[in-house]
């Protein structure tokens, strides 16, 4: 007899269990930095940490929720970064206090990178499958490209731009250059604490579980399953696409504006489509649709190899690259999966008689 | 003058990018996967060059052979043990295996050979051509480059008009059942078009560290997407339009650093990308196919 | 494919627990690894395009360290080099490299070995106060971000200067044209002071080239200097693009003068490079190992001896010459092992720049080397050429 609190309750569970690991996870880092019994260099390594896992959990909403294969993450991130950074170095005087300017830079690199987002995703999800997964690793490429040769300076009349080099935007001698083409910016504050990039990642995981469970994302994962049944209800395909792509959008443009205030310099070259593939191994080694395993997967996938320098160091991405294909064999192999399940079965079936047959 | 010289070093990188893309665009349209990975093949092409004609200073055309054996071992191993087990699985766990394999190229050469760059010396040794008194200067990489592309652009096309198995390979990219149905075998056709695919790769690997003479585990990485823009700018599936494609994307990327800026010669090759699978999503020469429910 | 989650999660929960330990067990590290050891950290490319450097920069300072050791040490106290591999990257791998360093035990900084590394960094090792000497990182800002930090090196900006003073003033070219790395800190910092070097003495520059970190095809900036009818092409780079570019020029059959800064230092070395392309190139460097003297001479016999024959760089010299300035310090300060980080940057950085305070090494052609406040060295470059594969003083 299915009623409607027990259908709703296994995905509630779920996410609640995530909710208690964050929050049990953070506690006992908060203690462990606090009595200092934590190296520096994982300490450093805190900020970064939460930063992929926003950006893991973001990619599982296109990858796993959209089924589509995006491979443009880092340049989303790169707008949110850049804009963030931006504001905040335009910004260090008018609004001294970090604690009101740090959110509106977060805000405002979030929502220039979903308006990215949105008018990337207008022609590219007319596409599907390779051509999709291609055109965004285009787009990522772009926007490092001409973000990587843009020099803007301020001086007393105004803002002045140029794709050349910085002597071209002929400043007045008071300018000041804000972003010097591929060496980026310099000076923005380090707003990024732990806590900060820990609530954003809660906020991002709250807002992953509610979106899945929501109206809109029953209907992008019907649109994922059966593009053409979803059509034919009267889905509008193309706006639920866009919300999605959005959405993904602007949580990798929140967490590029926390990576941004982490570090002192920032160039866009960091943005490559190698991140965009490192987000995705996190997506795909943590399952994807899985939210909870992204977030673990983000984590601890960063911290081995950081913690394993000498020794693992070159063989880090030998390591992804091995798992990366054995899982895709192990998971979309029909043949392999349904051995498995069988195996599976058939070990439930000795622990179900060793508890002298349970009802079900 | 300047107008010519840029253009013809364009042309000679396109002809490089027109090698690589006829191995993306053969696997593409007969496997129906875009095999990521390709570029990095070249680049375990190249290093097989190093190690046979530097190292052990055998002559640079057995060299190349060599290297195309090793390569076209390599490809028909990575098809049977990652892509042939997905043969029904979603393009979407294609693709990513697809990425895992380049990754795993690129790092076991980076566990193999270090991460420090080599400079390759040249394998090519043909006289540098003069034009208008010296103003206009033809390498031997250059001309090489060029030549190879159209020789093996006629002879892929010959090959799969004349013979048996060129004609197996058109039928399963035609339609993959029927041909099994006529007795064509589609497994034995997919490692035919990723052994050619491969050893193609090698000789790409050869002319484009010639021509440009550094060699990391990364090398082949950014030149293999490139191609793959070059096979869709082409038509994917089309042998000629690869070679067309190739040309016209390594001749933008030259005149956009010449002209529009050094900078951006990148975000240029990509925009022509995103423009074409707007506009004409089946390429230059490529057919249209008709979606099926 | 629950089943098969079911089994990641738990793979995946046990790693997790895993590395808690391995959390834990670096943590031992914190201590004072040995009440007679003062810890000299390096952080540089030890791997990638510019490994080169790093990689001579430890050799280097081992070397050096293992003469004061041998020698007694000072006054008893041992030196220990330790290095970490920052990729020459310009973020996390940087900060991660230098906390490592600092989980390790690090006193005193030799590093970074280069500029970009180098600006992401500062500000932290200003905040922790420790003593930073670099021997490379020669970009303009990175001694503007706190009081501890020094370079061995010349700064950029007297790098672009001296380079269009030289050429101006030996009249080597009228017509000259630069090609430089716009993604690099180091680059883009020597083109403008040489810019504006050249402009303050009404030199035009025919074609200003740039170019992206991972580009391979030069054919376009070449085929640029040549139509612009350039005599000499400043290469303000580093020596893998510079192998590159000269390539790129020969199959172009343009032969112009080729005029360059430390970051052509290693050009010979580069691996596979044909030493005929760079015959006649003209380089600014502190240190040609060819010098008659007896400090660099007995410094080139026992880096030979040590590293397989190598021949050693500036940056191998910029380092030897760090850790004996370092020792020079520790000895005249009375730097004890068991001092932490800030108490002996505290005492470094007053007493490095203090009157009377100088050093003479292999850099610097035998004067005395003496810094400023800021940071900045007092020294001069000197030109070489390359002739018959092999450095010559100009």
């Amino acid at each position: 007899m299915k009623n409607k609190t027990k259908t709703i309750k296994p995905y509630t569970k779920q996410s609640f269990i995530t909710y208690g690991i964050l929050i049990a996870a953070f506690a006992v880092t908060l203690i462990l930095v606090e009595t200092g019994s934590i190296s520096f260099m994982l300490q450093s390594l805190l900020v970064p940490l939460c930063v992929y896992a926003i950006l893991a959990v973001s990619l599982n909403l296109t990858v796993g929720i959209l089924g589509e294969l995006s491979l443009g993450q880092a340049g989303f991130m790169c707008i949110g970064a850049y804009t963030g950074a931006l504001f905040s170095i335009l910004m260090q005087e008018a609004i001294p206090e970090s604690a009101i300017r740090f959110p509106l830079a977060l805000l405002i690199g979030g929502v220039c990178a979903a308006i990215f987002g949105i008018l990337i995703g207008i022609p590219v999800l007319r596409l599907r499958g390779d051509y999709l997964a291609m055109v965004t690793l285009a787009f990522g490429e772009i926007i490092k490209n001409i973000c990587g040769a843009l020099y803007l300076g301020k001086d007393s009349e105004g803002f002045h731009a140029s794709l050349d080099s910085a002597s071209d935007m002929g400043l007045a001698p008071d300018g000041k250059v804000l972003i010097n083409g591929a060496l980026g910016l310099n000076g923005t504050p380090k707003d990024s604490t732990f806590i900060i990039a820990f609530i954003a990642l809660f906020i991002t995981v709250i807002i992953a579980y509610n979106f899945v469970n929501s109206r809109t994302g029953r209907a992008v994962m019907s649109i994922r399953d059966n593009r053409i049944a979803a059509e034919s209800i009267g889905l509008n395909i193309t706006k639920y696409k866009l919300i999605t792509f959005g959405l993904t959008a602007f949580l990798a443009g929140v967490a590029g504006v926390i990576y941004s205030h982490n570090f002192a310099t920032l160039q866009a070259v960091k943005f490559d489509y190698n991140m965009s593939i490192l987000i995705l191994v996190f997506v795909v080694l943590g399952g994807i649709g899985s939210i909870r395993g992204s977030v673990i997967a983000a984590v601890v996938l960063t911290l081995i190899p950081e913690l394993l320098r000498e020794t693992i160091g070159q063989y880090r991405m030998l390591f992804y690259a091995v798992i990366l294909i054995a899982m895709m064999l192990l998971t979309a192999n029909t043949k392999f999966k349904s051995k498995l399940t069988a195996y599976m079965s058939k070990l439930k079936g000795l622990v179900v008689k060793e508890k002298k047959g349970e009802v079900k | 003058m300047g107008f010519l010289s840029n253009l013809i070093n364009g042309i000679s990188l396109g002809s490089i990018y027109a090698v690589i893309a006829l191995g993306y665009t053969m696997v593409y349209g007969i496997a129906k996967m875009l095999n990521f990975a390709h570029g990095d093949v070249i680049m375990i092409g190249a290093y097989v060059v190093y190690l046979t004609s530097v190292k052990a200073g055998l002559p640079p055309v057995l060299a190349v052979v060599i290297a195309m054996v090793a390569c076209t071992i390599l490809g028909i191993t990575i098809e049977k043990v990652a892509y042939k087990p997905l043969r029904k699985a979603t393009s979407l766990a294609v693709l990513i295996t697809a990425i895992g394999v380049s990754y795993f190229l690129q790092n076991i050469a980076l566990v193999i050979f270090g991460a420090n760059p080599i400079n390759f010396t040249s394998v090519v040794n043909v006289p540098v051509i003069k034009l208008f008194d010296g103003q206009i200067v033809i390498s031997g990489e250059a001309s090489t480059a060029i030549v190879v592309s159209v020789v093996i652009v006629i002879a892929l096309s010959l090959f799969i008009k004349k013979t048996k198995s060129g004609k197996a390979m058109l039928a399963v990219s035609e339609d993959k059942g029927a041909a099994q149905l006529m007795g064509v075998n589609v497994n034995r056709t997919i490692s035919l078009t990723f052994a050619i695919g491969s050893a193609l790769a090698a000789i790409a690997g050869a002319l484009l560290c010639s021509a440009y003479p550094i060699l990391s585990n990364t090398t082949g990485a950014m030149p293999g997407i490139k191609a793959f823009v070059a096979a869709v700018f082409g038509g994917i599936g089309s042998i000629p339009g690869a070679m067309i494609g190739g040309i016209l994307i390594g001749v933008i990327e030259i005149l956009g650093k010449a002209y529009i800026s050094t900078q951006l010669a990148d975000a240029i090759v990509f925009g022509v990308l995103i423009l074409v699978l707007m506009f004409k999503p089946t390429g230059i020469l490529g057919k249209k196919i008709n979606e099926k429910v | 494919m629950k089943s098969v989650k079911k089994i990641l999660a738990l793979v995946l929960a046990v790693v997790m627990i895993a590395t808690c330990f391995a959390a834990c067990g670096s943590d031992a590290n914190d201590d004072k690894t040995d009440a007679k050891e003062i810890v000299i950290g390096i952080s540089g490319p030890l791997t990638g395009s510019t490994a080169q450097y790093g990689l001579a920069v430890q050799n280097a300072a081992e070397l050096a360290a293992k003469e004061i050791n041998e020698a007694g040490g000072i006054n008893g106290t041992m030196l220990k080099i330790i290095a970490a591999d920052d990729e020459a990257d310009t973020g996390d791998k940087a900060t991660s490299a230098y906390n490592f360093l600092k989980d390790q035990g690090m006193q005193i900084f030799l590093g970074t070995v280069t500029t970009g590394s180098g600006l992401a960094v500062v500000n932290q090792t200003a905040a922790d106060g420790i003593f930073q000497l670099t021997p490379s990182a020669s970009g303009d800002d990175i001694i503007k971000a706190g009081d501890n930090c020094f370079q061995i090196c010349f700064t950029d900006s007297n790098q672009g200067s001296r380079s269009a003073q030289y050429i101006a003033e030996n009249n080597i070219a009228s017509k000259i044209a630069v090609i430089y790395d716009s993604s690099d800190a180091y680059s883009t910092g020597i083109y403008n002071t040489f810019k504006a070097e050249c402009t303050n003495r009404g030199i035009t520059l025919v074609a200003e080239q740039a170019f992206t970190k991972g580009n391979t095809d030069f054919s376009a900036q070449i085929q640029a200097c040549k139509s612009a009818g350039a005599e000499l092409v400043f290469l303000p780079i580093y020596y893998t693009e510079a192998a590159l570019i000269l390539k790129a020029a020969q199959a172009a059959d343009f032969a112009p003068k080729f005029f360059g800064c430390d970051g052509l230092d290693g050009l010979l070395g580069v691996k596979g490079f044909d030493p005929a392309l760079a015959e006649g190139v003209m380089l600014l460097t502190p240190f040609a190992a060819d010098a008659q003297d007896e400090a660099t001479q007995s410094f080139v016999t026992a880096y030979k001896a040590a590293y397989n024959n190598e021949i050693p760089n500036q940056f191998a010299a910029d380092a030897y010459d760090g850790v004996k300035i370092i020792a020079k310090l520790i000895e005249q300060e009375g730097i004890t092992a068991d001092m932490s980080a800030k108490e002996i940057g505290d005492k470094l950085k007053v007493a490095i720049c203090a009157d009377g305070f100088e050093f003479t090494g292999l850099t610097g052609a035998g004067a005395p080397l003496t810094w400023d406040a800021e940071g900045a060295v007092s020294k001069d470059p000197a030109a070489v050429i390359i002739e018959n594969g092999a450095y010559k003083a100009l």
